[in-house]
């Protein structure tokens, strides 16, 4: 199940009455510029926002002096930490139960932090007045260095907390730590190994910002943001600052990309609420490229220190780790309530072992908060990345071919349900024919035997591979709640009378093809064309609530939600059908839009015919109401677990340590694929992301905490000239508890694809001694890494 | 979005007009060419100036690549672009081609011209350390007329040149002789990104075959684009062989004074500078000896 890497137009637009491969319903719009984005709002009367920022990472306010931007003529307003709180305002919850600053009152904790903000006539007056806001500050020193953040005598971030006294933010674990300890203690051979995953940056090509309109007559508020949680977000602004939830309306517009950038609430957000109700006009705030690289959630930023205990044959028997995770200066992670290192506990990865155990330290830091999705896939990626580099060190210490060492420790597939060592209950997977089928696109010993070739002549070439298990689409809710929301999604939906159809989803697309994906969800269980379904998204008043699409949930959560509302009008269908057949439903048979007498393919009605009865004049059977409507709120009974096999082939120059990624095998198992061609541009999107990551993304700062990547010329991120032509392929492995067996996607890629890119690197470092090598693989690291002299990059 | 300050604007429609704004305005003026350097760093609010004056309708007055006997002449406003696609430039000196092709995007390009990158003086700049390889010099038009300088004089420091306030950069001229080969090289964390280290190397043979002259110039390794003249003293009069050029490499290395930031250390970077100056000798040698310049 290979696919070819070029399709023609036509074979991507095979116009499927379900799944298959069609062209994107957003696309026309999106392609001719007709996308309409929080930042395309113009309402009569607004006005912008701009936020002044701290210029230092950890300082003491001493005064904040507006008069001189308050008397510029634009201005209509300026609002420092003291103003809000005196509102109550000044702080707000963060996603893992945390505060954080709305604007500064005491200290600024990180660069960038959100100190005051002015509302003015235009974007320019806005900008210009804040240079004339004087901030007199006090310097602290900085907590930067993630590993002394506990040392005797650190700076304390968050004295704002009652009682605290040190940079602590939370310990956590998983596992057995006796059970484990005891099978390290009897294995042949133990490999350890420190890893860093670094601090990256989703970096949307859309900023955050928002649009807020508040009618001091009704009470009511209307805010067009960037989120990929318009509901959850709706509840929290009530919670936050106490307007009637009935009374405020989030809309989510079209999203320039997400990534998990826009799950958090900013500042900014709440600031242009504040900024509407204070001047009674509708107020724009849209972030610039530096403000987003340097205030807004970050992901990763794990330390850890991996280890991996195996017979001298290659059969894993356990995996333990220790992390030291930077939180930043609040702890703005996204993540379910129970799980603040997120699902980090799949760390055992695809591995049938018999002992797990990982023990956690997050703590403060002068640096922004965040840890999000995509970007994190609720941490999985820092999991991934951990197993698969751990066991390639395992590899290189047995000398064994590491294909051959992950085939001989697989989970098989007669062990599904497979509970792991840390408790996770894996539904469904066949990995085997996966890695073989990997193996066979890249022809994997035809590379072994020109790699051994290369070397006797001084070439690097490397190959290395990634086998990941994830766990997507996140409840159950009785597990998994994000500040007291369980996690579960609603879906309405509405058959017209001439058999169109409307559903309406609480997740938001921000690229992933919602407004094809579901409309073919739909249309393969009532048999009414993709084109024929408007799909509605992203606006709390005409959507039902859920928790909003991050960690690869739509379609394994809203997707199930969408194909269960759909099963519900086509029952109700059936009945209609009945009576207008004047068969009994036991002599119905469906067929993909419509219902004929079993065995009578002639006497049929459609699902169009049906909805006419439903909303007509004639007879419906007794006790059905008219019209063709449903609606559902769907509670996954877990999560799911899709799979992939990754190979990628590097070769990298001796004489400059550049690393170019000459192929990337990608074989992903994400169960029944509803659009394999919008299944491939996630994959594609993903393994870019993955370049971006293993090659050149990090967030660093300098000793005085000033970040390093505040522009898109520092922070870098991939380019076409970067990547390969991917070649994906695909097995399939249902899952057994979603409706349609569908697993999410959208992580999956950038999930794996870093540990095959860097285990490829040190396997072409091979000849030089290398066993690892960290994040981002510059020329310059490689460089280092050649002559034993890498420094972690931290 | 990222705004820049509030600042006055002007279009020149001569040079004369330029020279004439400017020496009105002084250091408040700045002249604007493809923008690429000076808008980033408006808009981040790094610069602020309260005057720009935009040359971009100088265009038919100089903007032009002149291949003539014995010299090149090049205008200030030639755009990446032109300079990438010129086949009778890349016919005298390929090595504008090799770096052109690494400079940058499409987009910056496209507006991006050579006086500006001379005059930004951006120690990463490629196309300075171009002009540093090929010995050019650079013409300056003022209120007083014009006056020539050579690369070594043009360039007093980082993002500082011989352009004083009021004078416009008109023209950069390349001297051509015989024999001669060229080659430039980057290496980059990603296509687009600065150097992390260049160098170019000019070349030109005697009629034995021997290297009769030779200049690397480097750029990312110290406060300006630099020649070395060491480099050139070693190469004169030898047979070139990887023997030499390692030499020369090692000068290039031990001459240069890089600094350790994200695009690398500064090992690593003097590595590069002796690794890309023998890769590029190698490169110009070949050239030359096959006679296409
Ligand atoms: C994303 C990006 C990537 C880049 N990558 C590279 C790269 O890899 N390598 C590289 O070398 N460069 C790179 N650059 C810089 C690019 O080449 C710039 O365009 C160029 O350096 C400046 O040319 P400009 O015409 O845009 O100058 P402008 O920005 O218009 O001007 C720059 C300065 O020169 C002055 N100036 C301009 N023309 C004259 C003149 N005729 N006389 C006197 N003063 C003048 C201006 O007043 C200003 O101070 C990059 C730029 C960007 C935005």
């Amino acid at each position: 199940m290979t696919d070819t890497r070029q399709r023609s137009f036509e074979d991507n637009d095979q116009k499927p009455m379900g799944f298959g491969r069609m062209l994107r319903k957003e696309d026309p719009r999106f392609v001719r510029g007709r996308g309409r984005y929080t930042d395309d709002v113009q309402l009569p009367g607004m006005l912008h926002l701009a936020i002044l920022r701290s210029p230092f990472a950890h300082a003491r306010i001493v005064s904040v002096d507006t008069s001189a931007a308050a008397a510029l003529p634009e201005v209509k307003a300026v609002i420092t930490g003291a103003d809000l709180a005196g509102l109550g305002l000044a702080w707000m919850p963060t996603l893992s139960g945390d505060v954080q600053a709305v604007l500064a009152t005491d200290k600024v904790r990180f660069q960038g932090q959100e100190v005051a903000f002015v509302v003015a006539t235009d974007r320019y007056a806005a900008r210009d007045a804040l240079e004339l806001i004087d901030v007199e500050y006090d310097v602290l020193d900085p907590v930067i260095d993630v590993r002394q953040a506990l040392a005797e005598g650190a700076p304390l971030i968050r004295d704002d907390l009652d009682g605290k006294t040190d940079n602590h933010c939370f310990d956590w674990e998983t596992g057995d730590a006796d059970a484990t300890a005891a099978v390290f203690a009897k294995a042949d051979v133990v490999v350890s190994q420190d890893l860093v995953y670094p601090r990256v940056h989703p970096a949307p090509m859309e900023t955050c910002g928002s649009v807020a309109d508040f009618d001091p007559v009704e009470g009511r508020l209307k805010l067009w943001s960037t989120t990929q949680a318009p509901h959850a977000h709706r509840t929290l602004y009530a919670m936050v600052a106490g307007i009637p939830e009935h009374k405020i309306q989030v809309i989510s517009p079209d999203l320039g990309g997400g990534f998990g950038n826009k799950v958090p609430i900013y500042p900014g957000y709440v600031c242009s609420i504040v900024g509407s109700i204070v001047t009674g006009k509708p107020v724009k705030w849209m972030e610039d490229r530096s403000e987003n690289l340097i205030s807004t959630g970050f992901a990763r930023d794990y330390i850890m220190r991996g280890e991996i205990a195996a017979t001298r044959d290659g059969k894993i028997l356990a995996i333990r780790t220790n992390v030291l995770a930077d939180h930043g200066a609040f702890n703005g992670t996204a993540a379910p309530v129970k799980y603040p290192a997120g699902f980090f506990g799949v760390f055992t990865g695809s591995y049938d072992i018999e002992a797990a155990y990982c023990s956690m330290t997050a703590v403060y830091t002068n640096k922004a908060p965040g840890g999000v999705a995509y970007a994190c896939s609720f941490r999985i990626t820092e999991a991934v990345y951990l197993v698969e580099r751990i066991v390639d060190c395992l590899a290189y210490e047995l000398d064994m071919d590491p294909a051959a060492l992950r085939l001989k420790n697989f989970i098989q597939p007669d062990q599904f349900p497979y509970m792991s060592k840390t408790g996770w209950e894996y539904d469904s997977g066949d990995y085997e024919p996966t890695m073989r089928l990997a193996m066979e696109l890249a022809g994997y010993d035809e590379l072994r035997k020109e790699q051994a070739e290369k070397r006797t002549r001084g070439e690097l070439m490397g190959i290395g591979i990634s086998f990941f298990t994830e766990a997507v689409g996140a409840g159950p809710r009785k597990h998994m709640d994000i500040l007291g929301l369980g996690m579960a999604d609603g879906c309405e939906l509405r058959v017209h009378p001439t058999g169109k159809a409307v559903v309406r989803l609480s997740v938001q697309t921000q690229g992933q093809g919602h407004e094809t994906t579901f409309a073919q969800i739909i249309a393969e269980e009532i048999g009414i064309a993709p084109a024929d379904i408007d799909v509605v998204h992203g606006d709390t008043d005409n959507t039902p609530f859920g928790l909003g699409t991050y960690g690869s949930r739509s379609t394994p959560v809203s997707g199930a939600a969408a194909a269960l509302v759909a099963r519900k009008v086509r029952d109700k269908a059936r009945l209609i059908a009945s009576s207008m057949l004047e068969v009994s439903v036991a002599d119905l048979e469906w067929e993909k839009g419509s219902f004929h007498v079993k065995g009578d393919p002639g006497t049929a009605v459609t699902i169009q015919d049906i909805a006419m009865r439903a909303h007509g004049a004639g007879d419906l059977p007794d006790g059905l109401e008219g019209g063709l409507e449903a609606q559902i709120c769907y509670n996954p009974s877990n999560l799911t677990y899709p799979h992939g096999a990754y190979i990628c082939v590097v070769d990298v120059d001796p004489g400059t340590a550049v690393v170019k990624v000459r192929r990337f095998i990608a074989v992903d198992d994400c169960g029944t694929r509803i659009n394999p061609m919008i299944i491939e541009g996630q994959v594609h999107g993903g393994l870019t992301d993955g370049v971006g990551m293993a090659l050149m993304e990090m967030i660093s700062f300098d000793e005085d905490g000033n970040c390093l990547g505040a522009s898109l010329m520092d922070y870098l991120i991939p380019t076409a000239l970067e990547v390969p032509d991917w070649e994906t392929g695909f097995t399939v492995t249902p899952s057994p508890h979603h409706p349609i067996g569908a697993k999410g996607v959208g992580e999956s890629a950038t999930v794996g694809s870093p540990p095959a890119i860097v285990n490829a690197v040190v396997d072409a470092l091979k000849p030089y001694g290398v066993r690892h090598a960290d994040m981002p693989l510059t020329p310059s690291r490689v460089w280092d890494a050649m002559r034993g002299t890498a420094q972690p990059p931290i | 979005m990222q705004v820049p300050a509030p600042f006055e604007y002007a279009r020149a429609t001569t040079v004369d007009e330029a020279v004439a704004l400017m020496g009105r305005f002084g250091d408040t003026a700045r002249l604007i060419a493809g923008g690429h350097s000076l808008l980033p760093m408006m808009k981040l609010r790094l610069a602020n100036f309260d005057y720009l004056i935009d040359i971009n309708d100088l265009h038919g007055e100089l903007g032009f690549i002149a291949v003539e006997p014995g010299v090149v002449r090049i205008g200030a406003l030639t755009r990446h672009r032109e300079l990438l696609d010129s086949a009778e430039l890349a016919g005298v000196f390929p090595i504008f081609r090799d770096a052109e092709r690494v400079i940058a995007d499409p987009v910056v390009r496209n507006r991006g011209t050579l006086g500006g990158s001379l005059c930004q003086a951006d120690p990463s700049e490629d196309l300075s350390a171009v002009c540093t390889t090929l010995d050019a010099s650079c013409v300056i038009r003022g209120p007083l007329g014009t006056r020539t300088v050579s690369m070594a004089d043009f360039h007093r420091g980082p993002y500082e040149t011989a352009v004083a306030d009021g004078e416009i950069l008109t023209e950069v001229r390349f001297p051509v002789r015989d024999r001669g080969g060229s080659a430039y090289s980057k290496v980059e964390r990603r296509a687009g990104d600065w150097a992390v280290v260049s160098a170019g190397s000019a070349v030109w043979l005697d009629d034995g075959g021997r290297i009769a002259d030779a200049r690397v110039g480097l750029a990312a390794v110290g406060p300006n684009t630099t020649g070395i003249p060491e480099i050139s003293a070693t190469l004169r009069g030898e047979e070139p062989s990887d023997e030499v050029f390692a030499r020369a490499g090692e000068i290039a290395a031990r001459s240069c004074e890089p600094a350790t930031d994200q695009r690398g250390s500064a090992e690593y970077k003097r590595h590069l500078a002796a690794e890309l100056t023998v890769r590029t000798l190698r490169t110009a040698v070949a050239r030359a000896a096959r006679g296409e310049a």
